[in-house]
């Protein structure tokens, strides 16, 4: 689904991080620059609601050279950015490629929004959503196409389960149920071997895509809607598996 | 038979080319003039289109009939032309910008020769009149896509900007309908003008909240 205009040589591995506002997009980004750069060359593309304040944020850590770090301004409209019209993204994304290549890793950071919003695979090959202990033990279990479909989950900011009174074994556990078998992982960036698994999940994910056997998939957006039949209708969504409703969507 | 269906997707908002970031100026303006209500942003509509979207129609209706004579070099003129009437740099590399996003979008959804031809930083004009050409539109179909975006942009961003009732912005847009109709008429009688002497309306005051604008820290759109 991403632009076949690209050449093998500098075409990177594209993985969104979306999530909430607040959950630690900017700060698992900055850690994975500075976890990653010495195996792999990468730039970020930051996607902010009113201010380049997320990009200012990454080149003051000096996790990257300050050049491969570039803001897009989304007008107040972050889902639409990654989701409806990545026209945006994905010219700063190939830029970015070209200026710089060959890289191996771009990542986008959507800019915070709700539960709802997730990457097009037009403009990434994998995402990360991101949630927070802080934001509540309940989130998890609310599912969304994020939380339920995201490539990886992370439950961020475990530390601080105990000041929130979170249970983050159920909270992870809950993820869990809600996704299927797909991917959860605790992190915190005070624990050493929770940094360490999320940085090996992208490693594996990067091999995956080097050798061309990783295939996007799409999270969502679709809601759970209402079709109307001689009984009266019924609601249904499209979760994985879901072959009691097949239809098309013109 | 005009492509009726062809111009109503390329003036449609939805078309994926970015446009929903940018404001045409009316944040910085609403902030610098005091603008706060909708009969201060049709006044602001009215003179955007009249003056930067006239110019912009004209253009557009220019490129798309050098696009449909197959006049390459016509078409490589007026990007220069549109510099000169731009003396804002962050105008033109909104313009520029906003160009190359829709070149990105026609060439993936309607690939035709013509567009492969132009600069890849095109003005918006300059690619709207060869993306109308390329669907067979006419260059006073094309002056009223962009007259149409020319306030459209503008109002969709003054609804998140301004406490305005949503019905009173489209009020104002229906009234500016016949006024759309009379320009696009104007503008495309200059589809065949040597380029230097196209339309040169100017809009200082939006030069000048552009220019402001780009220096703010915060801020909702991305023009």
């Amino acid at each position: 689904m991403t632009d076949t205009h690209d050449t093998p040589r500098t075409r990177s591995l594209r993985l969104g991080v979306a999530g909430p506002v607040g959950t630690g997009k900017s700060s698992v980004i900055a850690m994975l620059c500075r976890k990653l750069n010495e195996e792999f060359t990468m730039g970020v593309i930051t996607n902010d609601i009113y201010t380049d304040e997320d990009a200012r944020f990454l080149r003051s850590a000096g996790v990257l050279p300050s050049e491969r770090i570039r803001a897009v301004e989304t007008g107040a409209c972050p889902h639409t950015a990654i989701r409806d019209d990545v026209t945006m993204n994905l010219l700063a994304v190939e830029d970015l490629e070209k200026d710089f290549a060959p890289l191996d890793i771009v990542l986008v950071e959507s800019g915070g929004d709700n539960l709802t919003a997730t990457f097009s695979p037009a403009l990434v090959d994998a995402q990360i959503f991101v949630l927070d202990v802080a934001g509540g033990g309940d989130v998890a279990r609310k599912g969304g196409p994020g939380i339920a479909r995201a490539d990886l989950l992370l439950v961020n900011k475990i530390d601080l389960a105990e000041y929130v009174e979170v249970d983050v074994e159920q909270m992870v556990k809950d993820a869990q149920s809600a996704r299927d078998g797909r991917p959860v992982l605790a992190l915190s960036k005070k624990m050493p071997d929770t940094v360490e698994a999320l940085c090996e999940w992208v490693r594996q994910l990067h091999a995956a895509h080097s050798r061309g056997v990783h295939t996007p998939t799409d999270p969502g957006p679709m809601a759970p809607h209402f079709h109307a039949t001689d009984e009266g209708g019924y609601e249904h969504s499209h979760e994985s598996g879901d072959s009691s409703g097949e239809h098309a969507h013109h | 038979m005009t492509p009726n269906a062809a111009l109503l997707l390329l003036a449609d908002g939805r078309l994926p080319a970015g446009g929903y970031a940018h404001s045409g100026g009316f944040e910085p303006t609403a902030r610098l003039q005091g603008l706060n209500d909708a009969a201060a942003l049709e006044d602001f509509l009215e003179g955007r289109v009249t003056t930067s979207g006239f110019v912009a129609a004209a253009f557009a209706a220019a490129a798309c009939a050098a696009a449909h004579a197959g006049n390459i070099g016509r078409l490589g003129q007026l990007d220069p032309e549109l510099d000169a009437r731009m003396p804002s740099p962050a105008v033109r590399a909104v313009s520029r910008a906003l160009g190359r996003q829709l070149l990105r979008v026609i060439t993936r959804i309607h690939p035709h020769p013509v567009l492969a031809t132009l600069d890849p930083h095109a003005h918006q004009p300059t690619v709207f009149g060869a993306a109308a050409a390329s669907f067979d539109l006419s260059p006073q179909d094309a002056a009223l896509a962009v007259l149409h975006e020319t306030i459209t942009g503008p109002a969709s961003a003054a609804v998140k900007v301004l406490s305005l009732d949503p019905y009173e912005v489209h009020s104002a847009l229906a009234r500016l309908t016949g006024l759309l109709d009379e320009l696009a008429v104007r503008a495309a009688a200059h589809a065949l003008d040597d380029p230097d002497q196209l339309p040169a309306d100017a809009s200082p005051l939006l030069d000048i909240a552009a220019e402001h604008h780009r220096s703010w820290d915060v801020r909702l759109f991305a023009s």
